[in-house]
Formats: structure tokens, sequence, C-alpha cells
């Protein structure tokens, strides 16, 4: 366990000392969700409409590419063998390392969505079920990511390479985050949703950081 | 006891060595010889347990090291990659190094060992400002404050003075007095007294 | 050491010849097969009452269908049992299936997509099953770029087994939740169990050119496994000699 604490510390400790890794991601997310509006014109009903997808799609992606931060820099100069090598099992210092990658990634997200959701018109009701749906489901793709990140570790176009395995596998907890705003809004009750989505997580708590384990060590080889 | 019988070791398409062995026993040295690119690294690696050997055997203790409970515990590897985080000071590297080998250290330990490997008043700068050698020598304090049995470094003392590989090699010669094991490669000549020393020497 | 070697190249290397006495066999029942196929598809089928003579294209996308997630399934299998085991051949197996899986997807998506613009007058619906069909091209796609981008045979291996693995788990869940999202969206819903009863001969031919697709795609993943095989081996003496005696 205090190994766990040592890998949970250094990660924060770090995410700090760059502070600009978490501002970069964020603004990418703020940016991403306002380009649609540009798109697609300013009608209120439609905006409304499609807002939580929007704001969905654009924490999806700020949080694959914030993946690469997740191995690589250890992968690099050599931490992330000393962690295969430490008497703690490499799954829990996985699901360590995602925990701070949530924490540092995408909280920060979830806070700003809010603010992104009144962009979009989005009632105050509906604001409530998006920060519960994401707080439920980034959860999810920081651990479903973390397998994609181990598995590309030192590829050439390891970040495309990426998305094309990681993005198809965040469609569940896509269409439950996003549709939670929506049953919600439309009078349905967004508990199925949510509770879906904590299944989803459960799910992952459990599977992804064995997987993820393995692949590092495939890795790593 | 540390037993290795009959390693082969394929990357991609080449066959790097086969057919290595040795049996290291406390206080045991063992040189890993050979040309760049015969497999020193690859053959460390693998007694670490991060590469499967193509075939053969290694043993801690008698027992295979992808079965052993306490294998992990008894080692410490350093390879040729620093392992150290640029934006965190000399200390917060080495006690966070430590923390992840398994055992913690206090900060007058890290000051002390920091100390002790010619760094004395840089300890909290950020390693970033520091030279190679003095960045290798944060990595190597790590080994001040080890108690584990079983070192396998992989080019320890590349980047170093004269100075810091004299002080190097006399840790080397106390961890052997104390009966611990040592495996490495050098490209520089070292010599280091113990109780037995064995060679391999890979061919490319 | 050559004792060693020798068995354990052994499996690719009979493999290899097997594999090579398998392929005819397997190549011309499958031409048969879908010459019969195709004939009761456009000639012996009745024209269907309500789709006309359009509707004779799901005899090639039902099999299609089929076939592209079925190899998924045979792939994952095999991407297993070379986790567990450390076979190559296995992983050899999965490389060799996975073209033809996503060959297999992209006709069930293409015909779907022209037998939807008469049926439903629209090129592409979000229905689910297209939808599924969609994703698990795409997983198809990051088994194939993953293995791509690996330089190292072993560890391209080992990695997109796991992917495959990761893969095969997620398509229930996928699909589960792209037919949540679609009754959800009631928009583009089409009924496929409400279609008429089909004709014993539609069934037939159907029949027909799935076991055609089957006999096809062992054809073909054989002859590329060959192809793995050889190339993975070119260093030994058995497969020089046979590399030497092609030129």
């Amino acid at each position: 366990m205090k190994i766990l604490a040592w890998v949970v510390k250094r990660d924060l400790l770090l995410a700090m000392r760059r502070k600009s890794d978490v501002l970069t991601t964020l603004f990418f997310f703020v940016i991403m969700a306002s380009l649609f509006p540009l798109g697609v014109g300013p009608e209120p009903q439609l905006l409304k409409q499609m807002g939580p997808g929007v704001v969905w799609v654009a924490a999806l992606l700020a949080s694959m590419l914030s993946l690469g931060r997740l191995f690589s820099a250890d992968y690099a100069d050599g931490t992330l063998e000393q962690m295969l090598l430490c008497p703690e099992s490499l799954a829990l210092i996985v699901l360590a390392k995602a925990a701070v990658h949530w924490i540092t990634a995408e909280l920060p997200l979830v806070a700003f969505a809010p603010l992104l959701g009144l962009q979009f018109g989005l009632s105050e009701q509906a604001l409530w079920v998006l920060i519960a749906s994401l707080l439920i489901g980034t959860p999810v793709l920081s651990l479903v990511g973390s397998i994609g990140a181990s598995l590309t570790l030192g590829l050439r176009g390891g970040g495309v390479l990426v998305s094309l395995l990681v993005l198809p596998l965040y469609i569940p907890t896509l269409i439950f985050g996003a549709g939670a705003v929506d049953a919600s809004t439309s009078g349905l009750g967004a508990q199925g949703h949510l509770s879906i989505l904590g299944a989803l997580l459960v799910l992952s708590l459990l599977a992804t950081p064995k997987a993820a384990a393995a692949a590092l060590r495939i890795s790593l080889e | 006891m540390f037993e290795a019988s009959r390693l082969e070791c394929v990357r991609g398409d080449s066959r790097l060595f086969s057919d290595v062995g040795f049996l290291l026993e406390p206080g045991g040295l063992l040189h890993v010889k050979g040309p760049n690119g015969s497999g020193k690294s690859s053959l460390l690696r693998m007694l670490c347990g991060l590469i499967l050997p193509e075939s053969g055997e290694i043993k801690w203790n008698n027992v295979n090291i992808r079965h052993s409970e306490d294998y992990n515990q008894s080692l410490t590897y350093l390879g040729h990659l620093n392992g150290i985080k640029d934006e965190l000071s000399g200390i917060e590297n080495l006690r966070i190094n430590c923390g992840l080998a398994g055992f913690d250290i206090s900060e007058e330990q890290a000051y002390d060992a920091l100390e002790r490997m010619g760094l004395e008043g840089r300890e909290h700068l950020p390693v970033s400002v520091l030279s190679q050698g003095q960045r290798r020598r944060v990595m190597l304090a790590r080994l001040l404050v080890a108690r584990t049995p079983l070192w396998i470094l992989d080019e320890p003392i590349v980047a170093l003075d004269t100075d810091a590989i004299g002080m190097i090699r006399s840790l080397f010669e106390l961890h052997l007095d104390e009966g611990g094991m040592l495996i490495l490669t050098t490209h520089q000549e070292m010599e280091i007294a113990a109780k037995t020393i064995q060679e391999v020497r890979l061919n490319s | 050491m050559s004792k060693v070697n020798l068995y354990k190249f052994s499996a690719p290397a009979t493999f290899y010849g097997l594999a090579g006495q398998m392929i005819p066999g397997f190549a011309i029942l499958s031409a048969i097969l879908f010459a019969a196929g195709l004939y009761i598809s456009f000639f012996v089928a009745p024209t269907d009452a309500q789709q006309g003579e359009a509707y004779r294209i799901i005899f090639i996308h039902v099999p299609a269908a089929w076939m592209s997630m079925f190899i998924y399934v045979v792939m994952a299998v095999y991407s297993g049992i070379g986790l567990a085991f450390n076979t190559r051949l296995s992983a050899m197996m999965a490389q060799a299936l996975a073209p033809t899986g996503a060959l297999f997807c992209f006709i069930a998506l293409f015909t779907g997509s022209f037998w939807g613009k008469p049926m439903w007058g629209a090129w592409w619906v979000w229905d689910a099953r297209l939808t599924s069909q969609l994703i698990l091209f795409f997983l198809y796609i990051g088994f194939i770029s993953l293995q791509a981008a690996i330089e190292d045979p072993k560890r391209a291996d080992r990695a997109g087994a796991l992917i495959a693995l990761v893969g095969v788990i997620n398509v229930p869940i996928i699909y589960f939740s792209v037919k949540w999202w679609n009754t959800l969206h009631q928009g583009a819903s089409i009924s496929f169990s409400k279609a008429p009863t089909m004709a014993h001969t539609m069934l037939a031919g159907m029949l027909v050119m799935a076991v055609a697709c089957w006999t096809y795609t062992i054809a073909i993943a054989l002859y590329r496994v060959r192809l793995i095989i050889l190339e993975r081996e070119r260093h030994t003496t058995w497969a020089s000699e046979i590399l030497g005696g092609a030129k």
C-alpha cells in the first residue's frame, strides 16, 4: 500500500510541476466545445439538443489526447521499468496512475462542463445530470484508455494509433453519458443511464488494470 | 543464490545469445562483457524478469523468478536510463525511487546519501539543471540506502568522473563483502575485489 | 541447442506443409459453392413481393455480416490461446484472419447501404445493426493498425492478441449500448424481425453463400498464414530452402 501512496504522491507532484499540461487539456476541451455552435449555427433549440453530446464528445477527445501523459514519460526515462520491478502488483500501480490521470486530466473538465453547458443553453437540472454523468463516466475513460496507452508505448505515431484503439471502446460510455442528460431533459429520468454508467465503471475497475498491466509487460519486453 | 541456465534471447529476427548460464553465490561478482549490440542489456533485463527468455530458466533461491514471492524485494536494478524526473529535486527523486522500490527513507537519510555522492548543496535543485554525471549520481545514491542482496547494474559508471568511480567501487566492495551479489556491465575497466569473480562473455 | 530449435520451429514448419495441402481443396469447394449460391440467388430464388429484385443483395450482405462477427470471435479465441500457451502459430492465425474479417465487415456495410437506398431511401441510417457493424469495422482496423505499427513480431503478436481480447469482451457491451441508444432515438429504426417469412429457396441460397464464404475464409487465411510463417522463419534452413527454390 505504501508503494501505491508513493505512486499517487509522485504523479500528483509531477502534475503540479507541469501545470501547463493540465491547462492545455482543459483549454482543448473548452475550444473544442465552443467550435460546434460556430459550425452549426446559433439556433438555441438545436444547440440545446446537441449540448450534452457535444460536451461529452469533447471530454472524450480531451481525455484521449491526455492519455499520452499516463505512461510515456515514465517509459522514456526508465521509471516504468522500475515500477514493473517493484514488489507491488502492477495492476494496482496502473490503477493508482489511472486515478491520478483522472484527477489531473478529467476532473478539471468536469468542473468546467457546466460552463459549456450554459453556452448550449442547458437547464439547471440538465447541468446537474451532466456533472453526475461526467463524474461517473470519465473514470471509465481513464481506465479503458490506460490499455490503449500501454499498448502503444514507444510506437511511431502512437498518438493517432491510441485513438484508433480507444475511441471505439469509449462508445458505450458516450452513449450512456450523453444519454443520461437527454433522458432527463425529455422527462424520462436519468437514473437508468447513470446506473448503467456505474456498472461500466465497476466493470472497468475490475478488468482494465489487469489488462493494462499485461499490456505494459508486453510493451516493455 | 542466483542461478541462470541455458538462457536464450531472440530479439526480432536475430538470436542475440544462447546457452548462457551461471551460478552466483553470496559475495559473488558477475561481469557481463561483450561488444555493443551483443545483448548485454537484454541479458540483464532478462535476469530482472523484464524479458521472457526464449528458453532456459532463472532461479532465485531455487525458485524460478516468475513464481518467486520475494525476488522483486531482493533486487535492485539500475538500467542505462536514469529513472529520474527532471522536474523533481535530487531529494525528491531519491525518496520517490526508494518508495517505489518498497522501502521508505527519511529526508535526512536522503540528504546523507546525496552528500556522500558528492551532491552537497544541490539536493534541492531540480535535476534538470544538473549535469549528466550528477544525474547519474542521483540515481546511484539509491545503492547507498538499498538493503537488497542482489544488484543488477547496466553501465553504472558511465558519465562519472574518477572520484565518483572510486567511491562507487568501494561501495560495490562493501556490498560484496557483506554477502551481496553484483551483476554488472561496464565498458571502462574496473577492478573490484570480490570473493568470487565470474565473467560472461557475449559475442555478436 | 539445435535439437531444441528444431523442436520449436517444427510446429510452424509442419503446418506450412499441411496448410499447403489443404488450400486447393477449400479453394475449389469455395468456388463451386459461390457459383451454386449465386445461381440460386439470382435465378432460382423468387422475386420478393415487397422488395422486388433489390432484396437479392442480402445473399451477399447477410453471410458477410455473419462472417465478420464470427471471424472476430475466432480471432479472439486464437489470441487467447496464443497468450495463454505462448503458441506462435495461433497468433499468426489471428493475424491472417484479420484482413478477411475486415473485408467481410466492409462488404456488409457497403451492401447494407446499397440495400438501404431503395428500401429506406437513404444510403445510411443509424440503425443499431448497421452502427454496430461499423464499430466492429473500427475494431478490426484498430487490431490491424496496431500489429502493423509494431516491428518486433513477438510484441506485435501479443499486443494484437490483447487488443483482440479486449475487443471481443467489449463487442456485446457495445452492441447492447447501441441498441439502447437506438430504441431511445426512435427515428430511424427498421425492424428486420417483421420481414415476411422467407421462401425456402431464399434460405437455401443464403446458407450456400454462407458456406462458400466459410470455405473462402479458410482457404485465404491458410494462404496468408503460409506467407506469414515463411516471412517469420526466413532465417531457418527449411524456409530459406523454399524461398531459394521459388526463385
